[in-house]
């Protein structure tokens, strides 16, 4: 007996090549830009107050005196987690396949290209087979570990997207203990490395989830001493506080305010990839050495959510650094009174106002986008570092390197007046702007010693 | 079954872990072991106490084939004792099977050896400097390497109509004489070859990651080299300059000028594993140049000398020699004055490093283990044959 499956996805799309590019394009397009547009029409009421005045003006219900308010305000909560969270397996399936193709294009190869339109469904298709995959659970596991570990790293991927603010209003809520809760947060991704190295019972997941602890627990320390760098120059923890006291333009971001600040965020980047455990500091599931480490003995959907939560874990990464040092959603020569008189005085804020949170998510989603482009880049390009050079970088430079820019920046903003910062942040960011020149030459340079580079889109 | 099971616990009981102490396999199926080869390791956390080669997994009898058919009919056969660099293995059998024989190839014959020779070398130092990038963790160079990889093979399957077992030599000469405008075909791949050398250069070879993980490390002295018969690219990272090609000349090779590369300690110390590493690229330079020479004086006449049908060497014993890709290529063969060999041997490279690798092994970390085993270029059905 033959079983033909009706909804094969690729002899479908091969029969209605429109079909493909039309699914593409909604996937593409339509899921981010609906979740985006969900989260607009959320936002504007993410707070008790607004709760209550949306639900007299048109229900005519007082909630804040209502017996059922705490439920209405969880109800509400959850819809605006179930917004975030869906954003974080989008972002998550398709930077898998911005990585592939980008990674096709540096090794001459093409990369996924069936699938959808450019192989774009790729991700989809990845997704759908692995949670159809039987989930194995070796015998000699801990079964109750090895099952919940993924979950510990699900949970530190998903808390970190609380305060990680995507626009002037679109944040889920602004704390402000917003740094210190993130760099808190994040580290539930170790407890799901170790418990699930030490559940699988496997030698290789064993050193996988041992290496995986001591450099996440390692590099926690010049990562969390240079997020306070931003947090010196603001004046607060608050994300939003912290993007706020920037300013849309490259000479007003964080980055570039004094020198000390620029090498804490090389610092912050150098360890959220540690942490991050992205090349050169894959040592946890370092193929060739340890097969796959940590989740050598993880298949189906607990695997599924492993490798989620490791691209997923990019934006946090780069959103993170876009927020502190970056800008954030800071739109050039917006300034915060703008947004103020764009919401006017309704209850329902005016079409401006949407229009200038468009605008400054954009601003965001490109920066951080740029951002996750130079991870996936340098992945794909460097070696892996061994595990003692991993720590001697960690402690013998990173960890006192975010010291003294700590410092520096202290008597930074106690000795130097506000004129010499403006001047500082021109200069530095045409130093960085000088730089990117020269790259850009020298890589130029690079493509005509081999007699050009070819761009090949017949397969695309 | 009884004595497989005494052999392997011989194995297990030269590692004796004490408390703190693990046995891992790294192998036979592992990404880095290059085949099924099986080190078992003893290790304190990352340190490795001692790691011990399990050959064998790769054993197909093929020295014993060699004494089940006759002379001719065993040329295929060699293909498989180093599918990355069959054409030495080829041309050892044939050097050795001719010496018995008394009769020596036409030039132009050694002139295609050569050539094929060099292009095969090229291929398989691009198998071994990529897979060695790619044990450090850079997956991009790999990917060059078998792109660029593939344009020999392209070429090699023109000349022999394969592109990984070629058989393409014969007792006594080659199989195929070269195609029409192949030669110009492999010019234009050389020209390419050379400029891109310096892009891999570029890419991988000076990356400060990279030479941080190999300088100083799994370093070999040129004494340990030479006691452990340490062979081909291995000897002369550890400072040795031997090759079979210049020393004792065989084949079209005292026609030809080129360099032997030799690890100098450039940016280590002598004999660690990016010496081993930076003689196989130069090595690739060398190829293009001797494969230059010899396209340009390649000589007119038969590619195949008169042998009998039937080979009936008289009884006697000689020795065929050859530099292979992983160095020197030994085949041994008796003669009873028959079809068939009465006794063949093949020493290869990639068996002789096995030995040094428990020496190496003690105080590493889990990853030197990796970039040792990869700088050594070991291919398993070499090792077992």
């Amino acid at each position: 007996m033959k079983i033909s499956l009706a909804l094969d996805s690729t002899s479908l799309t091969r029969r209605y090549p429109r079909l493909a590019v039309l699914v593409t394009l909604f996937m593409a397009f339509g899921l981010p830009l609906g979740l985006y547009v969900a989260a607009l029409a959320v936002f504007p009421f993410n707070r008790p107050e607004l709760l209550n005045a949306a639900a007299k003006e048109w229900l005519g219900w007082e909630l804040a005196a209502s017996p059922y308010r705490n439920l209405v305000y969880t109800g509400f909560l959850l819809l605006v987690a179930f917004i975030a969270v869906n954003y974080t397996a989008v972002f998550g399936g398709v930077s898998t396949w911005v990585e592939r193709r980008v990674a096709g294009r540096m090794q001459s190869r093409i990369g996924p290209n069936r699938t959808g339109a450019a192989g774009f469904l790729a991700w989809v298709a990845d997704a759908v087979k692995m949670v159809l995959k039987e989930d194995t659970i070796p015998a000699s596991a801990d079964n109750l570990l090895f099952r919940a570990a993924p979950y510990f790293s699900m949970v530190g991927l998903l808390l970190p997207f609380v305060v990680l603010p995507f626009g002037e209003s679109t944040v889920v809520a602004d704390m402000n203990v917003g740094v210190f809760y993130v760099t808190a947060v994040t580290a539930f991704v170790v407890v799901g490395i170790l418990v699930s190295g030490w559940a699988s019972n496997s030698k290789w997941a064993l050193f996988g989830g041992i290496r995986g602890a001591a450099q996440v627990l390692s590099y926690e320390i010049p990562a969390g001493i240079s997020l306070m760098v931003p947090v010196l120059m603001a004046g607060t923890l608050s994300l939003q506080g912290i993007v706020r006291a920037q300013g849309g333009c490259p000479w007003e971001w964080f980055v570039f305010q004094n020198p000390a600040a620029t090498v804490a965020f090389i610092i912050a980047v150098t360890s959220s990839l540690a942490e991050g455990n992205r090349t050169p500091f894959d040592l946890p599931e370092a193929e060739s050495e340890l097969v796959a480490g940590y989740h050598a003995e993880y298949s189906g959907f607990r695997l599924a959510i492993f490798l989620m939560v490791e691209w997923a874990n990019m934006w946090i990464m780069a959103g993170l650094a876009v927020t502190l040092f970056l800008g954030g959603w800071q739109i050039p020569f917006v300034s915060h009174a703008v947004y103020e008189s764009a919401r006017g005085s309704g209850l329902v804020p005016a079409p401006t106002w949407f229009l200038l949170q468009v605008a400054s998510m954009l601003v965001f989603i490109v920066k951080t986008w740029a951002l996750v482009f130079f991870f996936i880049w340098l992945r794909w390009t460097l070696p892996r570092v061994r595990v003692d050079q991993l720590m001697t970088l960690c402690w013998k430079y990173l960890v006192p390197g975010a010291f003294l820019c700590f410092i520096v920046t202290l008597l930074w903003l106690l000795v130097v007046p506000p004129m010499a910062v403006k001047i500082t942040g021109i200069l530095l960011t045409v130093f960085a702007a000088a730089l990117l020149v020269k790259f850009l030459r020298d890589t130029r340079r690079n493509i005509d010693r081999v007699k050009g580079d070819r761009v090949d889109l017949s397969n695309w | 079954m009884a004595i497989d099971l005494e052999l392997d616990r011989h194995i297990l009981q030269r590692t004796s872990p004490t408390e703190e102490e693990i046995v891992v396999n790294f192998g036979p199926q592992h990404p880095s072991t290059h085949g099924v080869i099986n080190f078992v390791t003893q290790t304190n956390g990352e340190v490795i106490r001692r790691s011990v080669p399990d050959i064998g997994y790769l054993h197909r009898g093929l020295e014993k084939i060699g004494e089940q058919v006759p002379y001719p009919g065993y040329m295929p056969f060699t293909d498989r004792i180093d599918y990355l660099a069959a054409m030495f293995a080829n041309e050892g059998y044939a050097a050795a099977v001719e010496r018995l024989l008394g009769i020596d190839a036409p030039p132009r014959a050694k002139y295609l050896r050569a050539i094929a020779g060099e292009l095969c070398r090229i291929s398989n130092h691009f198998i071994s400097v990529g897979t060695m990038a790619q044990d450090i963790g850079a997956a991009t160079p790999l990917t060059h390497a078998l792109r660029e990889r593939e344009s020999v093979n392209d070429l090699l399957e023109e000349l022999c109509g394969a592109r990984l077992t070629f058989n393409y030599h014969r007792i006594g000469g080659v199989a195929f004489d070269v195609p029409e405008g192949w030669a110009d075909k492999v010019l234009r791949f050389l020209d390419h070859l050379d400029s891109y050398i310096q892009e891999w250069d570029r890419l991988i070879t000076f990356n400060k990651i990279f030479v941080k993980r190999l300088a100083g490390v799994g370093i070999i002295t040129r004494a340990k080299a030479i006691d452990y018969g340490l062979a081909g690219p291995n000897l002369r990272g550890s400072g040795v300059n031997f090759d079979i090609r210049r020393d004792m000349p065989y084949g079209a090779y005292p026609d030809f000028d080129f360099n032997v590369p030799v690890g100098t300690g450039r940016v280590g110390i002598l004999g660690d594993c990016w010496d081993r590493y930076f003689v196989r690229v130069q090595e690739i330079v060398e190829s293009s140049k001797i494969v230059r020479q010899a396209l340009a004086k390649l000589p007119d006449g038969d590619i195949q000398a008169k042998v009998a049908r039937k080979l009936k060497p008289e009884a006697g014993e000689a020795v065929g020699r050859v530099e292979s890709a992983r160095g020197e290529m030994l085949y041994y063969v008796v003669s009873d004055g028959s079809e068939k060999a009465y006794r063949l041997r093949v020493r290869t490279g990639s068996f002789m490093a096995m030995g040094i690798i428990e020496e190496l092994s003690s105080g590493i970390m889990v990853a030197d283990l990796i970039a040792i085993i990869a700088s050594l270029d070991v291919v398993a059905p070499e090792v077992d044959r």
